[in-house]
C-alpha cells in the first residue's frame, strides 16, 4: 500500500518537474523562436524532469521520507530511464536534426540519423578505455559501463564550468578590473562609426552610378559599329570595371572597419553600464562579494593542487567534519545525529539549487549567443544532453558531501564505481580550467586598453 | 552626393528573417549567394527613378540600412544600435512568414526605431498592446515585407495572408510577400514591384517635396500630447 502512495508522490513530482522544464523552454530558451517540432520540447522537459527526480530522491534519502524499498526501486527506475534518454533518445534526435539541416541527405534522413548514432556509440564506448573506472568483474552490458562513461563526460563538464566560473565570478563582480570609460569616449567612437558608414554609402553610390552608366553606355555601344567603335567599347569598359573592383575593395575594408567599430562601441557601452551599476548599493554589495569569492577561488585552486600532489581524497564529508570540530575543539555539545541530518539536508539542498540555477542560466546565455533560426533545435538538444550528464555526475560527486549513512544508497544503486577516480579527475580538470581561464582573462584584459590606445 | 542629400530607409526585423538577402536583391538585382550574420549595420544603395515614365523623372539614391540583431539583445547593444536610427526617412519591416513570433516582434521593432528620444530599454508600450493612433499619425512611411513565401504550403496560404493583412492594417502600411531567393517576385510589372516603387516614391516625396518643414515626428514628441494610451514603465 505504502509503495502505491510513494509511487503516486513520485509521479506527481515528476509531472511538476516536467511542467517546469516545459515552461522554462517556452519562456526563456525559445522566446524569439517558434517551436515547430514539439518533440524537441518534450525531450528537453523529460530530461529535466528525470534529472530533478534524482536530486529529489537524494533529499528524500536524507529526510527519510518514503519507505526505503520504494526509494530503492524508484532510484533504479529513474536511473534506467535517464540513461536510456541520454544515450539513445537525445543523441538520435541530435543526429536526425543535424541531418535534416543538410540538404544533400534529405532523402534518407532516418538512415543517416542511425549512422550518426552508431558513430556516437562507438566513440562513447571507446571513452571508457583510457580510464580506470571499472573493476574487471563487470560484464559488458551492465549498467555500470554506461554510468561510468556518462560520469566521465559529466564530471569533465562540471569541472570545466566550475573552473571557469570560479575565476570569472570575481572578475565580473569586482570593479577593480573595470576600465575607465567616459561619455566623450563613447561619443567619439559613435561619431567615427557614423563617418565610416557615410564613407561606405558614398562609395556605394559611386559604384551604383558607374554601373548604371556602364549599363547605359553598353546599350549605346551596341549601336556603334565599325572597328573604331569596337576598340572604344573595349577600352572604356575595361577602365570602368577596374575602377569598380578598386572601389569594391575599399568598400570591403571599410565594412570590416565599421563592424569592428560597432563591436568596440558595444563594449564601451557595456563597461559604462557596469560602472554605473557598481556605484549603486547592489553594485557595492557584489563588489564586496567579488573579493570574498576571489579568496575562495584561490583557496579552491590551492586545495585542488594539494589533492593532486599528495594524492589524497577526502574521507569524511564536510558536515561530519564540521560537527567533529565544533564538538572536539570548541566544546559545544549537541545531538550529532539529529543535527547532521538537518545540516546535510540544507547543505545538499543549497548545492542542488545553485547548481541547477547556475546551469540553466549558463545554458540560456550560451543558447542566445550561438543559436540561429535553423540550428535552434540541434542546440537545444545538445544543451539537454549536457544538462542530463551534468546532473548525473552531480549525484556521483555529491556522494562525498554526505555523511556515511546516506551515501549507501548512492553506492548501492550506482554500483561499484571507482568514486575516488572521479574526484581526482574533477580536481585535475578544475585546475586546468581555472588556470587557463586566468590566462585567458589576463590576455583579454591586457589587449583591450591597447586597442583603445590605438584609436 | 552631399550628406545632406540622403534618403535613408531602415530595414528592421528579427535575426534570420532575410533582411540581408532582401537588401541585396533590391540593390544588386541578384540573389545573395552566401548569407551570413550581420554584425552591426550593413548599408547598400538602390538607384530609384522617382516618377518613372513621367517628364519629372529624376534619379535618387536610396540608402537601405540593414540593422542586425535581436530584440532580446543586451542594453549596450541596443544603445549602440540607436545610433543608426537617426534621421530616418522610411522603414521596411521584415518578418518571416513561417515564424509567427517574428511578425509579433515587429511592433517592438518599430517602436524601438521610432522612439529614438527615449532610451531603448524604457520602451513605452507593453508587449502586443500597441496604440493604433500612434501608427495612424506616424509620418514615417512603413512597408511590411514577408519573406520565405515559398516555404508555406498551399493549404496554409490563405491563413497566413489574412494574418499579414491584419498586420498591415495595424501598421497602416502596404505589404509585400516574397521569397528573397527568387527575383521573379519583384519582376517589373508585378503588383509587388508597383507597391515597392510607390513606397520609395512616398519616401522621396516626404523627404524632399513635403510642405512640413520639421523632420518626421517620431513617437517621442507625441508623448507630450497623448498620455491616455501610453503605459510608462
Amino acid at each position: 500500500m505504502s509503495f502505491l502512495v510513494d509511487s503516486i508522490i513520485m509521479f506527481t513530482s515528476q509531472v511538476l518537474f516536467f511542467g517546469f522544464g516545459w515552461l522554462f523552454f517556452m519562456r526563456q530558451l525559445f522566446k524569439d523562436y517558434e517551436v515547430r517540432q514539439y518533440i524537441v520540447q518534450v525531450v528537453f522537459s523529460i530530461t529535466f524532469a528525470f534529472s530533478c527526480t534524482m536530486f529529489e530522491l537524494i533529499i528524500f534519502e536524507i529526510l527519510g521520507a518514503l519507505s526505503s524499498n520504494s526509494r530503492y526501486f524508484h532510484w533504479k527506475l529513474n536511473l534506467y530511464v535517464i540513461l536510456l534518454v541520454l544515450i539513445f533518445v537525445v543523441p538520435f534526435y541530435i543526429g536526425y536534426f543535424v541531418v535534416s539541416n543538410i540538404r544533400l541527405l534529405q532523402r534518407q534522413k532516418l538512415l543517416f540519423a542511425c549512422m550518426v548514432w552508431f558513430t556516437f556509440m562507438y566513440f562513447f564506448w571507446k571513452l571508457g578505455d583510457p580510464f580506470p573506472i571499472l573493476s574487471p568483474k563487470h560484464g559488458i552490458l551492465s549498467i555500470e559501463q554506461l554510468i561510468s562513461r556518462v560520469g566521465v563526460i559529466g564530471v569533465t563538464l562540471m569541472a570545466l564550468l566550475s573552473g571557469f566560473g570560479a575565476v570569472n565570478c570575481p572578475y565580473t563582480y569586482m570593479s577593480y578590473f573595470l576600465r575607465n570609460v567616459t561619455d566623450s569616449d563613447i561619443l567619439a567612437l559613435e561619431r567615427r562609426l557614423l563617418q565610416t558608414m557615410d564613407m561606405i554609402v558614398s562609395k556605394k553610390k559611386r559604384i551604383a552610378m558607374t554601373r548604371r552608366q556602364m549599363y547605359q553606355r553598353g546599350e549605346d555601344q551596341n549601336k556603334q559599329t565599325g572597328l573604331w567603335g569596337m576598340i572604344k567599347s573595349v577600352t572604356s569598359t575595361q577602365t570602368g570595371s577596374e575602377n569598380l573592383s578598386l572601389i569594391q575593395q575599399e568598400v570591403d575594408a571599410l565594412e570590416e572597419l565599421s563592424r569592428q567599430l560597432f563591436l568596440e562601441t558595444v563594449e564601451l557601452q557595456a563597461t559604462k553600464e557596469r560602472i554605473e551599476y557598481s556605484k549603486t548599493f547592489q553594485g557595492k554589495y557584489f563588489n564586496f562579494l567579488g573579493y570574498f569569492f576571489s579568496i575562495y577561488c584561490v583557496w579552491k585552486i590551492f586545495m585542488a593542487t594539494i589533492n593532486i600532489v599528495f594524492d589524497r581524497v577526502g574521507k569524511t564529508d564536510p558536515v561530519t567534519r564540521g560537527i567533529e570540530i565544533t564538538v572536539n575543539y570548541l566544546g559545544i555539545q549537541f545531538d550529532v545525529k539529529f543535527w547532521s541530518q538537518h545540516i546535510s539536508f540544507i547543505l545538499v539542498g543549497i548545492i542542488i539549487v545553485t547548481s541547477i540555477r547556475g546551469l540553466l542560466i549558463t545554458l540560456t546565455k550560451f543558447f542566445y549567443a550561438i543559436s540561429s533560426n535553423k540550428s535552434s533545435n540541434v542546440i537545444v538538444l545538445v544543451l539537454a544532453q549536457i544538462m542530463g550528464m551534468y546532473f548525473v555526475s552531480s549525484v556521483l560527486l555529491m556522494r562525498m558531501s554526505m555523511p556515511l549513512e546516506y551515501r549507501s544508497i548512492v553506492t548501492e544503486v550506482l554500483g561499484e564505481l571507482q568514486f575516488n577516480f572521479y574526484h581526482r579527475w574533477f580536481d585535475v580538470i578544475f585546475l586546468v580550467s581555472a588556470l587557463s581561464s586566468i590566462l585567458f582573462l589576463y590576455l583579454a584584459h591586457k589587449q583591450a586598453p591597447e586597442k583603445q590606445m590605438a584609436l | 552626393m552631399a550628406s545632406l542629400d540622403r534618403v535613408k530607409v531602415l530595414v528592421l526585423g528579427d535575426s534570420g528573417v532575410g533582411k540581408s538577402s532582401l537588401v541585396h536583391l533590391l540593390c544588386q538585382n541578384q540573389v545573395l549567394g552566401n548569407p551570413s550574420w550581420t554584425v552591426g549595420c550593413s548599408v547598400d544603395v538602390r538607384v530609384q527613378d522617382y516618377k518613372e515614365g513621367t517628364p519629372e523623372e529624376k534619379t535618387y539614391y536610396i540608402e537601405l540600412w540593414d540593422v542586425g540583431g535581436s530584440l532580446g539583445s543586451a542594453s549596450s547593444i541596443k544603445s549602440t544600435r540607436a545610433v543608426f536610427y537617426n534621421s530616418v526617412n522610411g522603414i521596411m519591416l521584415v518578418h518571416d512568414l513561417t515564424n509567427k513570433k517574428s511578425s509579433q516582434n515587429l511592433y517592438r521593432w518599430s517602436l524601438e526605431a521610432l522612439s529614438k528620444d527615449s532610451s531603448p530599454t524604457r520602451v513605452i508600450v507593453s508587449n502586443g498592446d500597441y496604440d493604433r493612433e500612434q501608427f495612424a499619425e506616424n509620418s514615417v512611411p512603413l512597408l511590411l515585407i514577408g519573406t520565405k513565401f515559398d516555404q508555406i504550403a498551399e493549404t496554409k496560404r490563405t491563413e497566413v495572408l489574412t494574418r499579414t493583412a491584419f498586420l498591415s492594417e495595424d501598421f497602416n502600411a502596404e505589404e509585400i510577400n516574397l521569397d528573397c531567393t527568387n527575383p521573379r517576385y519583384l519582376a517589373a510589372g508585378t503588383s509587388n514591384a508597383v507597391k515597392l516603387s510607390r513606397f520609395f516614391d512616398k519616401v522621396i516625396e516626404k523627404r524632399y517635396f513635403t510642405r512640413d518643414p520639421s523632420p518626421m515626428i517620431g513617437f517621442a514628441d507625441r508623448k507630450r500630447f497623448n498620455f491616455k494610451s501610453l503605459h510608462y514603465d
